[in-house]
């Protein structure tokens, strides 16, 4: 199948903060009951001593989702360094019936030569790397979320005749980086193993802000986020033709069903990208829209001019 | 009885060539270097190596038995995948003795195409655990990896034993808080990326300004990075070692490091008894003369411990960012 004759839709990334199990495990029904997404992605991509905590509601989940006709797909550790770390990650994608999303080199180790997919936090940039993975068994790939609009042409332009999808983050918090230190307990005089779980405090992250007080990055324990929230509402029919047929949205505690609805009725062209801009407007979070990387230009940046 | 050890290789960082002909005379084992473009993660204005100039060095390395190992570690933008190809092309036509890569596209490209190249992979590839690397040694014949400086030595020590290739560590000079390749602030606050153009927090955007009180404050792009009051020693400024607030912390804080440098001289005989092949000078963009002091002061160290005497630790602590040292993640988890 080439990438013109395949139908876009939205998904749904991993939760990345730490949520309360139940509020998490609720989150899940609801998109499942209600979200217009072909894909749900769980698990917990950053920080190993959550995963315990949400464990107990994945069987569940994943039938719900399963139930309203979502594909799930597991997403694995971002940061793979101690015992547990990759006592996690082997868990994950060695367990049987599960497709997997690989968000580091350990998890390709055991996903390699079975289909799966690669998440944004895995660096591929360009053609000659989506098809070393096509090669080991990729069927879709998330591309890292600094890419700009040029690049993401091109690489699609050059992968048009594989059998990998190409999906991009469109909605949400970016993440900028990762680190084995924990900024949250950082932040409160803790240690990663002395955190007492403190991020769960934060369901949208920590904001970090300059001496002169402007709201800069977002601390999620070992991860940090822009503060700005992407929104590439108006770029979605743009990277439509370029060939990207899957558009992310990461979690926060907005009404995800309702911003799922507005990037789905783009998608499908029922719904203009400039009222769905409007509309997202009027749902906006408490810090402002970004779409700085896709246009070339500082992430942080609000962009209007068109690239293409 | 004495201790004894592997000799290990001692790996310094070469701007320029003349940068490499002193690491070379003050007793590098191997040096590291990159082209005059963003395949390299230190794409520096003045910095780095025409083709000419890397054939040159090594021909001037090779004639005092040191290696030139070639650093095409940054990650092609698609559409723009032929100018790492051209230099994984030169570097094999000049026979270096390793390339460093990162990106799997470059690597595939590489292995394929010069089986006979030796690839190191690099730091920025964030391998940090047994499965990770030994998925990179499998698919592409890495024979060394750089380690992410996230490890404790204890943690390499276990890592050695569980993979089929060598280590190289870190053992001076900047220290990243981010894991290496895994990055994108920089790009956030200017659109310059260091994993697609090589350069972390570029010196076009960052801004000093003096107020009244005679504090100065550092920017990258419009962004306070830090303020120091009149006498403190102003950093450069990089995000992952300003000061911010957050609700936890109203009080402005070193959210993810202070400004300090890595300095491990002290854990020397620990890192060769756990298995580590080669210790790593950071600092490309570094003077001559702060390579030849480094390297002459690790050579010296490294055989203190190889002659099995305790080593005679020079005074780096004057070379070291704002002239703090530590030893990172590599002590204890404690740092995390």
């Amino acid at each position: 199948m080439t990438v013109q004759e395949r139908a876009g839709s939205v998904t749904l990334g991993p939760v990345l903060f730490n949520w309360q199990p139940e509020k998490w495990r609720d989150f899940y029904f609801r998109i499942a009951d209600e979200a217009p997404v072909s894909t749900v992605y769980i698990g917990e991509t950053v920080c190993s001593k959550r995963a315990p905590l949400i464990e107990p509601y994945y069987a569940a989940v994943a039938e719900r989702l399963a139930a309203g006709g979502k594909t799930v797909v597991f997403s694995s550790l971002s940061e793979v360094v101690s015992k547990l770390d990759r006592k996690l990650a082997e868990q994950i994608c060695t367990a049987e019936g599960f497709l997997v999303e690989a968000n580091d080199g350990s998890a390709l180790m055991y996903l390699k030569g079975r289909p799966h997919h690669v998440g944004p936090l895995m660096n591929v940039y360009n053609e000659a790397t989506v098809k070393f993975l096509a090669g080991i068994g990729a069927k879709n790939i998330c591309l890292p979320v600094e890419m700009p609009a040029k690049s993401v042409g091109a690489l699609c332009e050059a992968t048009r005749d594989l059998d990998v999808s190409i999906e991009v983050q469109v909605f949400g918090r970016q993440s900028l980086a990762l680190s084995a230190r924990c900024y949250h307990a950082r932040a409160h005089g803790r240690t990663k193993d002395s955190c007492r779980f403190v991020c769960e405090e934060d369901p949208d992250g920590l904001t970090l802000s300059t001496i002169d007080d402007r709201k800069f990055l977002t601390v999620n324990g070992i991860q940090t986020l822009s503060y700005e929230y992407l929104n590439l509402v108006r770029e979605v029919p743009s990277l439509r033709k370029m060939g990207v047929s899957r558009f992310r949205l990461s979690p926060h505690t907005l009404d995800m069903v309702g911003i799922a609805t507005i990037f789905s009725g783009v998608v499908e062209g029922k719904l203009a990208a400039d009222e769905a801009a409007a509309l997202l407007e009027a749902m906006k979070p408490d810090a402002p829209f970004a779409n700085g990387f896709y246009h070339g230009k500082p992430g942080y940046t609000w962009n209007t001019a068109s690239v293409h | 009885m004495p201790e004894t050890y592997i000799r290990p290789e001692l790996v310094c960082p070469a701007g320029t060539p003349a940068a490499l002909r002193t690491a070379v005379d003050a007793g590098a084992d191997a040096v590291y270097c990159g082209f005059q473009n963003e395949t390299n993660a230190r794409n520096f204005p003045g910095l780095n190596f025409t083709p000419a100039e890397l054939e040159q060095s090594l021909g001037y390395a090779h004639a005092r038995n040191a290696k030139v190992l070639l650093a095409v570690n940054t990650f092609p933008p698609a559409g723009k995948f032929e100018l790492w190809r051209d230099a994984v092309d030169i570097a094999a036509r000049l026979g270096v003795d390793a390339m460093i890569v990162g990106d799997m596209g470059v690597a595939d490209y590489a292995a394929k195409t010069y089986p006979n190249l030796r690839l190191h992979l690099s730091v920025q590839a964030g391998a940090s655990s047994p499965e990770a690397i030994r998925f990179y040694c499998q698919a592409f014949g890495i024979k060394r990896v750089v380690l992410p400086r996230i490890l404790t030595v204890a943690e390499i020590a276990e890592l050695h034993r569980e993979i089929p290739c060598e280590i190289e560590a870190f053992i001076f000079g900047n220290i990243g808080m981010m894991a290496e390749g895994r990055c994108s602030l920089t790009n956030y606050a200017t659109g310059l990326s260091t994993n697609m153009d090589g350069v972390c927090s570029p010196a076009a955007d960052v801004h000093y300004e003096d107020d009244k009180e005679g504090n100065l404050t550092t920017r990258l792009g419009p962004f306070m990075i830090d303020c120091f009051a009149g006498g403190e020693n102003a950093g450069y400024p990089t995000i992952c070692k300003g000061r911010y607030t957050c609700s936890a912390s109203p009080e402005a804080y070193y959210a993810f490091e202070e400004p300090v440098s890595l300095n491990l001289s002290a854990l020397l005989p620990d890192l060769m008894r756990a298995g580590v092949t080669a210790l790593k000078i950071e600092g490309r963009q570094r003077s001559r003369a702060y390579v030849k002091a480094v390297v002459a002061a690790f050579r010296k160290a490294v055989d203190d411990v190889m002659a099995g005497n305790a080593p005679a630790l020079a005074n780096l602590l004057a070379l070291t960012e704002g002239h703090r040292e530590t030893q990172g993640a590599y002590r204890s988890k404690a740092w995390r």
